[in-house]
């Protein structure tokens, strides 16, 4: 399907799960796009017109029209390219999808984020507690390959964070939360979903994000 | 072909999420039978439905739930596809209501109930940031006489609950969103004209006696 697609630029951090989640999307779908990496300590003008209200990346400027949020342009970029469908068809199958996308970023990640970066040690304690819980939640709920089933869909995409930057954090910060012993479902599912052909391409490099990690994490335990 | 099974909402009465359910619903003409919860006293249907959040509103159709309010709106606007469409048809316009649907439950909705459960500096904060949540969505309204733009849609069905809080807001606050946010408020009074929102917005003033019983249980003041 060679039509054209219009202009289209991303702008992103290298090490952003929410960025990357956009690229995946972009990139199961054929669709190219222009990169550009913003520099979070000194926003460009560009994306301050293009996010004025949050001023935050990912921002889609799709024929100079801008979309900001990860899961508003995750859901953009499925209803405007139909190929690779990435919501379900269904509208209770959708809702779930979208429950569980929510509940990932509304309850999983600030829960992973006081376990990491709180610089209480208790509330670090209390957010161990707080993220085993949630992702107990998730474990339950995988019953197949993938959230999407066969195929990775909207729900493997956004959890992506847990296959891939929550162990760097875990060896960065010296925690465990995804055991393969408490989670195997889980386990399983993000070697599979960073293994995955179009997810290995569309990854920040490893060792760079962990050194990225240990330098917050340092930063912490120092200031006690 | 609209769909008849059996429609069951779980809500409590002030609630502003609740409220944009009950809305949809008028709405698109659906017939659907409420049941009220006590949020204190949580019945075992709503542990079944919502075990993860045990929170309202919940929908339930085909024996099946739904959860989170702006995804429930979004369910029905797709179930009910034939009636009233709330979200447009076209995906750009598509994202932007749902963007703006989500900077109501982030900015407005954090900040607002920072008015009236702190005090003090805090208090005034949240104040601050509240009326300049309002201040960003009044510049994305323009001149529009809806957020849907001719039509009452999306982000107007997710914002217009709030409207019958703002008495509570600006009591505890000691502030007139009006004198802030004209336009906000002459698109309120406008989406009040309508039927499904004015049958369905709690009345302000008992709501406020109930936020005050609520504070006087719950908080230490």
């Amino acid at each position: 399907m060679a039509e054209n697609n219009g202009e289209i630029k991303l702008f992103g951090v290298l090490g952003s799960p929410f960025v990357r989640r956009v690229q995946i999307a972009l990139k199961l779908k054929g669709v190219e796009y222009t990169y550009v990496e913003e520099d979070l300590k000194n926003k460009s003008d560009l994306l301050l017109k293009y996010n004025p209200v949050h001023k935050k990346v990912p921002v889609l400027v799709h024929n100079g029209k801008p979309l900001a949020e990860s899961l508003v342009i995750l859901e953009y970029i499925d209803e405007t390219w139909g190929n690779h469908p990435l919501l379900p068809q269904q509208p209770y199958e959708r809702a779930l999808a979208r429950f569980w996308s929510r509940f990932i970023d509304d309850k999983c990640l600030p829960a992973i984020s006081k376990a990491a970066w709180n610089v209480e040690k208790e509330e670090r304690e209390k957010g161990i507690e707080e993220s085993s819980e949630a992702i107990q939640f998730l474990e339950n709920e995988l019953k197949h390959k993938f959230f999407g089933g066969e195929n990775i869909g909207f729900v493997d995409i956004v959890a992506g964070f847990l296959a891939f930057w929550l162990p760097v954090i875990e060896e960065a910060s010296g925690f465990t939360l995804l055991s393969s012993e408490k989670f195997p479902k889980l386990h399983k599912w993000s070697e599979e979903f960073i293994n995955h052909p179009v997810v290995k391409e569309n990854l920040p490099p490893r060792e760079r994000l962990l050194g990225f990690f240990k330098a917050r994490h340092a930063s912490i335990t120092a200031s006690k | 072909m609209e769909d008849k099974a059996k429609v069951i909402l779980l809500g409590s009465p002030f609630s502003m999420f609740m409220m944009r359910v009950k809305i949809a619903l008028a709405e698109k003409g659906i017939k659907y039978e409420y049941m009220e919860e006590d949020l204190t006293n949580k019945s075992p249907l709503l542990q079944e439905m919502n075990p993860i959040h045990q929170k309202i509103p919940v929908l339930i159709h085909h024996g099946r739930p739904i959860c989170e309010s702006l995804i429930i709106v979004e369910y029905i606007d797709m179930v009910w596809q034939n009636n009233a469409p709330l979200l447009p048809s076209d995906p750009y316009h598509r994202a932007q209501a749902r963007f703006w649907a989500d900077f109501v439950d982030q900015k407005v909705y954090h900040s607002s109930k920072r008015v009236w459960t702190s005090k003090g500096e805090e208090r005034e904060v949240a104040k601050k940031d509240f009326l300049e949540s309002l201040k960003q969505l009044e510049e994305f309204l323009g001149e529009k006489p809806y957020f849907g733009g001719d039509i009452f849609g999306f982000v107007d069905v997710a914002l217009i609950p709030f409207y019958c809080w703002f008495y509570t807001y600006e009591t505890f606050g000691i502030f007139k969103v009006e004198e802030e946010c004209p336009k906000l408020i002459s698109w309120a009074k406008r989406c009040m004209q309508k039927k499904s929102v004015s049958e369905t917005l709690a009345d302000e003033k008992e709501l406020y006696e109930s936020v005050l019983e609520y504070k006087k249980k719950f908080i230490l003041d």
